[in-house]
């Protein structure tokens, strides 16, 4: 399993208590190499915290779940980075194929509702395994906000809107974390840097109960934070329609269709 | 993975989706697994609009099945026949590609089936 220590964890495991310290988000790195970047900000964290961040994501969001349910019987659509795969069994009259980029959580999603009960693959956002123009629906959750640069993001919305039909039956969901949230705990606002890095701590019991406590591994997930409308302008660059937009709850969304 | 997936999956590779030879991908050394799972044929008969009938004959055939109809069941046929209803399901659903690679025709790249989980994520120099 890969680690990423960081400066905050080492603090802690010392014993040193709130508030750890932040390391600074490297500008230079991400621009040099997006991908790699990512590779070590997002996609083995996830792989290593995967069954942790998965015990704490089983309720569904109301506005995805009310997308989902009100699908009609029979649609097929995609779950891009879907995670345990919650929102597989949300409606069971429709057949969605779940993807994520981490395959431990694809494993978790699998069985999420009953032995292989899920259809799930490992796949890139931006490198997708599906037929374009296929399927009737995608839903993409807490996934693009990951991506480092605003042509990589676009690229991820375009994806997905090619992988539905023509016209505007087919229809694209994606959710991504606002940077106005002033009423969260993270206390960010329109003025804060839009590109952050967000600690995950894992607590792991270590030494039982002789043992020096419960050790604490801090993971630094890279996020890009949406301003208001940015969402909806690449929708539109990409040449997409924008059918309903919204805010819920720290995240803003918007619910697309082709052009 | 159910053989329903197999009917939307193509190679990852981007210069791949503009050929026809990158799909339907082919099963190489399939191992295949029979699941009991419930019919339900509202699904089952809304979906058939979604399905590309000569891919899935295609790969029916690579898997073993007897051969497709050419044309695909019409919706009145499925309501009012429930063997035709059965088969499909059977095929579409209830069969599952566990261990085993999925090839495409056009570059020849494999992609690994592991526990019934396919992995598309490629190597760097074919991103
Ligand atoms: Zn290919």
């Amino acid at each position: 399993m890969s680690r990423i220590t960081t400066a905050a964890s080492a603090a802690s495991a010392a014993g040193i208590s709130q508030p750890q310290e932040q390391p600074a988000l490297n500008k230079a790195a991400l621009a040099a190499a997006p991908e790699s970047y990512e590779q070590t900000h997002v996609h083995n964290v996830y792989e290593s915290i995967a069954s942790h961040f998965s015990s704490t994501r089983y309720k569904p969001w109301p506005v995805i779940a009310s997308f989902l349910s009100a699908l009609p019987p029979g649609s097929v659509g995609l779950d891009v980075g879907c995670g345990n795969g919650k929102y597989l069994a949300v409606n069971p009259n429709v057949f969605i194929l779940g993807s994520d980029r981490s395959a431990n959580l694809v494993r978790i999603a699998r069985d999420h509702s009953g032995e292989r009960r899920c259809e799930v693959a490992v796949a890139d956002g931006l490198s997708l395994p599906y037929r374009e123009g296929s399927v009737d629906f995608a839903i993409c959750v807490a996934v693009i906000h990951h991506m480092s640069t605003r042509d990589r993001r676009r690229e991820a919305v375009g994806t997905l809107l090619g992988s539905v039909v023509e016209g505007g039956r087919g229809k694209v969901l994606v959710y991504v974390w606002a940077l106005e949230q002033g009423n969260s705990r993270r206390g960010w606002d329109a003025r804060s840097d839009q590109d952050q890095l967000v600690p995950w701590v894992m607590k792991a019991k270590q030494g039982g109960v002789d043992g020096p406590g419960n050790a604490e591994t801090t993971y630094q997930r890279y996020y890009h934070l949406y301003r208001k409308g940015e969402l909806e302008e690449d929708v539109l660059a990409v040449g997409g329609r924008v059918v309903e937009s919204g805010y819920d709850r720290d995240n803003w969304w918007v619910v697309a269709s082709r052009a | 993975m159910k053989i329903l997936s197999l009917n939307f999956l193509t190679c990852a590779v981007k210069a791949c989706k503009s050929s026809s030879a990158s799909y339907p991908l082919h099963p190489k050394d399939a191992e295949l697994v029979q699941d009991d799972i419930e019919l339900n044929p509202q699904l089952l008969v809304n979906l058939m609009p979604r399905i590309d009938w000569s891919a899935l004959s295609t790969t029916a055939t690579e898997l073993g099945f007897p051969a497709l109809p050419a044309q695909p069941p019409t919706p009145e046929e499925l309501e009012a026949d429930e063997q035709k209803l059965k088969d499909l399901h059977n095929l579409l659903m209830q069969t599952q590609i566990m261990e085993g690679k999925l090839v495409c025709g056009n570059c020849g790249h494999e992609y690994a089936v592991r526990e019934g989980i396919a992995n598309f994520l490629l190597p760097s120099h074919l991103v």
